[in-house]
């Protein structure tokens, strides 16, 4: 259809965060730089369609749930769909800094996908007990992959170039932790290149994350099975586009 | 007595899957293994004998033991084929969803711009076409 006007697309990907996208859409939009920004509605059932749309976002309204990874890919296909030079996914919560953004984005430079990760050395975050383990643990792992030093592979904060949506769009899944561990490693897998850069998170505005050890243990398990299937899927067949 | 009950049921088994697959309710793909099922099933009614020789040719010790096993075997084989189909399923289902809603994000924006050039051209009526922003 139309053609991108700014060439960057803004993914804010909500579920049930009535009360944070209006706020977050505005103070993305407060941005000097006008980025188009489109919010995918993962079937909520408040109000989050119409506060995105009144703070004066585009909104891509899913008919059911379908996760963080159902929800990026649809933003994805839309970016790929309105011919946008770049995407930028940015949580609803309100924990990631439009600020940021713009810093996030210049990452493309140098690679296809670019993480905003929490703690290299900027701002104040800290997960303690099995869910640190398995942050470090997927953290090595796939530094080792990507090759290049990587501390925080489960940030929900990251851009895409043309290559990255292309590919995303043939493959983003929407398992548990498929949309940030298992995409990347599929990534890295076709060829594309990965970089990291360090931003400040912010507590949420509605919500936080469980930090109970059972469900860090969970937690853990998961990661760990999530990843051994990534890396030995990638190892069997290259599902990637080329080069 | 026993003999005619099994027999009875095998052949109930199988014409309920025909009958199933004439009536289109029943797809090929779903059919195959319960047709397999159902006529080892038929077989085995038919000539008990032949239970009798499978068993003692494989070394089982009680032909009861067989038929739990194969049934085991046959019954994990559709279990598994089901989830995979689901699986399928689930992913086509994504796609269309993700397809729908970028069909009505981009036909919100075209019913907003038609709005506007009909306003443009008709000024004296208010919203000619009926077609509102949803």
């Amino acid at each position: 259809m139309s053609a991108a006007r700014s060439s960057t697309l803004v993914i804010v990907p909500a579920w049930n965060e009535g009360e944070s996208v209006g706020p977050t859409v505005r103070e993305i939009r407060a941005q000097p730089e006008g980025w188009d920004i489109l919010v995918v509605d993962d079937g909520s059932s408040d109000d989050t369609p119409e506060q995105a749309r009144v703070a004066g976002a585009t909104v891509l309204s899913l008919p059911f749930n379908l996760g963080v990874g159902g929800a990026m890919r649809a933003g994805f296909l839309y970016a790929q769909r309105h011919g946008y030079a770049r995407a930028i996914q940015v949580d609803a919560d309100g924990q990631h800094n439009p600020r940021d953004i713009a810093v996030v984005l210049d990452g493309l430079e140098v690679a296809d996908i670019s993480i905003g990760a929490r703690f290299a050395e900027v701002g104040d975050y800290s997960a303690r007990g099995p869910r640190r383990w398995a942050m470090r643990m997927l953290a090595t792992v796939l530094s080792r992959i990507a090759g290049t030093r990587l501390t925080d592979v489960t940030s929900g904060f990251r851009a895409a170039n043309v290559r990255a949506i292309d590919q995303y769009v043939l493959y983003y899944p929407a398992e548990y932790l498929g949309d940030t561990v298992d995409s990347l490693v599929n990534a890295l897998h076709a060829g594309l290149t990965v970089v990291q850069v360090p931003v400040a998170m912010r507590p949420r505005a509605a919500g936080r994350p469980s930090q109970n050890p059972l469900g860090a243990a969970v937690y853990l398990l998961r990661s760990v099975f999530a990843l051994s299937l990534a890396i030995t899927r990638g190892a069997a067949s290259k599902t990637g586009v080329r080069a | 007595m026993i003999v005619v009950a099994g027999i009875a049921f095998a052949v109930l088994v199988l014409a309920i899957i025909v009958v199933m697959l004439l009536r289109r309710q029943l797809r090929e793909k779903y059919a195959t293994l319960w047709l397999l099922i159902g006529l080892a099933l038929l077989i085995i009614s038919v000539f008990p004998g032949l239970l009798l020789q499978l068993t003692h040719l494989l070394g089982v010790e009680v032909p009861a033991n067989l038929i739990f096993a194969l049934s085991l075997v046959l019954l994990v084989g559709v279990a598994l084929h089901l989830s995979w189909e689901l699986s399928r399923a689930e992913e086509e289902i994504r796609r269309l969803a993700e397809e729908t809603a970028i069909n009505r994000a981009d036909i919100d924006v075209l019913a907003r711009r038609l709005d506007a050039t009909e306003r443009a051209h008709k000024p004296r009526d208010a919203n000619p076409s009926g077609t509102a922003e949803s």
